[in-house]
């Protein structure tokens, strides 16, 4: 149930996007990455689920190196969705969502009762039930994000790793999203934008700048006034919101 | 949670199977039918009652009277021809559906890796240089120009961490340097005959194969058909792209490996023996798709039922189409299948 990080390096060319990198997530808790455009989230998002080998350091899962495991083995307990992600295949929102099981059968074994009812829970949770013979092409760019997370769910995870999931989807759908999986008893990062949602909902922050991590901690250490202008260049004021106690961001017009 | 969905529940489950053995069935019937249609079709027309006899009298079922003339024509002829036409539509056909999954490009087909180039190369150059003899060292030419494609593709495309663009790209690469290959070889090195010969054998044939063409094209294609509904829920995996399939837990490397050896092994068996037909790897599995949706396990199987009796058809059509005279079955082929091409373009392009 613990992903951790020991010393991540991974380049492109002579690039370092990420430069040494470490932390620890906590279990069952949700952990958030915040940092301005190109500071290397997605990059690191890509390491931590093993789709990418980093050149130094690494990535233990359970005190294990994640390069020992198979790819299998790594898709039965981490799920990860992707910044975009989109096809051409004229699949419905149920045929999406099953593929969520693949990790899970073998060649040969049916369907069972066990992957029609993470499918149907999965479905449930997103709210999107009663969409589950609509096309993907038909969706608006929010139902297809969450048909993403609902393929996230169905895949049973103990680590969910999400690529700022919260694009495209209408206010209602952000805050039931980032309730929905602050609430899941699994092991949680999250890559957001939003500094005030991310301040509302997790349980501990990582802030990156040029492949570092600059800050980390809890929501109230993390979101300084002087970490906001360093890091992301604005002006802002912060307080402890009196409605959830946890830091709220007014930006300076 | 809702108790009204039950996707598929073993009592469920009987009459889909029910379902797809019929279906199944329906199909081998029909290519069967469009199989015997073609071989009483020629210079001497036989009855569908003949050809049936013919074949029962050969397997040892029955023991009809018959015209040896006629059994001649259909079994040393005609049969043997119409079943390795039924296969090679079938492989080509698996051949496109597969390399549009991989490279998650509609208007790929087993063509766009510059195989059937790199085939036509081998073959010319065996026969205008006048190396070995006859139809077996041409078939072992194309063979091996069919894999100096693919291995130059393979490398140009940086082994299979290219990613789908550049598999494509190195394709396209392949295709213009081997048709370059093909042009300069016949017109420096050959005469006039060779080079229609060469012209009409690059254009596609079923006229010379035979008994052992049959065998060998229907091993390659079944045990590839085989191996590709292995991958089909493989292969529904990678609809989001390599990325995602690697986060479902597919080995994305090794997947690509496989798959892409496959569709050389039977896209090269068939070039070498029938020359390059196009066309039937990118309409066929877009018909099919369009029929029974995207989802592999049902997909792969219509393409070969429909690629099979597309091709049978082609074959009739390139017999008929003029009298006294047969089309190449390529003509054919790019005849529907250019029209077929248009519109997915037009239809892809209303899409986006
Ligand atoms: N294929 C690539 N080639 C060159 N540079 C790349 C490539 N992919 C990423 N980078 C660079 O790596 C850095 C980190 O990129 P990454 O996508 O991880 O950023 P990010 O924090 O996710 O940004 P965003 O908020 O825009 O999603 C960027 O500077 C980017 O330019
Ligand atoms: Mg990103």
């Amino acid at each position: 149930m613990s992903i951790k990080a020991d010393n991540l390096v991974w380049k492109i060319g002579t690039k370092r996007v990420i430069d040494g990198v470490s932390f620890e997530a906590e279990p069952g808790k949700l952990l958030g990455l915040l940092g301005p455009n190109g500071s290397g989230k997605t990059s690191l998002l890509r390491l931590l689920a093993g789709l990418k080998r980093p050149h130094a350091g690494r990535v233990m899962l359970d005190g294990q190196d994640i390069s020992s495991f198979r790819r299998r083995a790594i898709a039965q307990r981490v799920a990860f969705i992707e910044q975009h992600a989109t096809t051409n295949a004229n699949l419905k929102v149920i045929d999406v969502v099953k593929l969520g099981r693949f990790p899970h059968r073998t060649m040969l074994s049916g369907w069972t009762r066990e992957d029609d009812r993470a499918v149907n829970e999965a479905l449930e949770r997103t709210g999107m039930s009663g969409k589950r013979d609509d096309a993907w092409q038909s969706l608006s760019g929010g139902e297809k994000q969450r048909t993403h997370v609902a393929r996230a769910l169905a895949q049973s995870p103990s680590e969910l790793i999400l690529d700022e999931p919260t694009n495209h989807l209408d206010v209602q759908h952000q805050i039931s999203l980032l309730r929905l999986i602050s609430s899941l008893p699994i092991t949680s990062i999250i890559a957001l934008h939003d500094l005030n949602h991310a301040a509302m909902y997790c349980d501990r922050l990582i802030v990156m700048q040029a492949g570092w991590i600059v800050a980390s901690g809890t929501p109230q250490d993390v979101l300084t006034q002087r970490l906001l202008r360093e890091v992301f260049s604005v002006d802002a004021h912060i307080e402890t919101s009196p409605h959830h106690a946890r830091p709220h961001i007014h930006f300076q017009r | 949670m809702s108790t009204t969905v039950s996707v598929s529940q073993p009592a469920e489950r009987l009459p889909r199977l029910v379902w797809g053995a019929g279906l199944l069935l329906g199909s081998l019937l029909a290519i069967g039918l469009v199989v015997g249609i073609s071989v009483g079709i020629g210079d001497m027309p036989i009855p569908l009652s003949t050809t049936y006899a013919v074949i029962t009298n050969k397997l040892g079922w029955t023991s009809f009277e018959l015209n040896r003339i006629h059994a001649a024509i259909v079994w040393d002829y005609r049969l043997s021809r119409s079943l390795v036409a039924a296969f090679c539509g079938a492989g080509l056909a698996l051949a496109g559906a597969i390399m549009q999954s991989m490279l998650r490009n509609p208007l790929a087909e087993p063509y766009v890796l510059g195989i059937s180039a790199g085939a036509s190369t081998g073959a010319v150059l065996i026969v205008m240089l006048g190396l070995g003899a006859g139809a077996v060292s041409l078939s072992m030419g194309a063979f091996v120009g069919a894999f100096a494609a693919f291995l130059f593709v393979a490398l140009l495309s940086n082994g299979a961490r290219g990613g789908a663009d550049r598999t494509i790209l190195a394709g396209v690469a392949a295709s213009q340097l081997f048709n370059a290959a093909t042009s300069y070889i016949v017109t420096t090195a050959g005469n006039a005959q060779q080079a229609r010969d060469v012209m009409f054998w690059l254009l596609g044939s079923f006229g010379g194969v035979r008994w052992p063409d049959l065998f060998l094209v229907s091993v390659v294609v079944g045990l590839g058909l085989v191996a590709c509904l292995c991958y089909a829920r493989v292969l529904d995996a990678f609809a989001f792209g390599d990325e995602a399939a690697a986060s479902l837990g597919v080995n994305v490397a090794q997947t690509r490996i496989v798959l892409f050896a496959l569709t050389a092994v039977m896209t090269a068996t068939i070039v070498s023996m029938v020359g390059t037909i196009g066309f039937v790897g990118l309409v066929v599995p877009h018909a099919a798709r369009f029929v029974v949706g995207p989802r592999h396990a049902r997909l792969l199987p219509a393409c070969a039922i429909v690629g099979a009796i597309f091709m049978v058809v082609a074959d009739i059509a390139s017999r008929v189409l003029i009298p006294q005279q047969s089309l190449p079955i390529g003509v054919v082929t790019a005849l529907v299948g250019v029209p077929f091409f248009a519109v997915i373009l037009y239809r892809l392009q209303r899409a986006s």
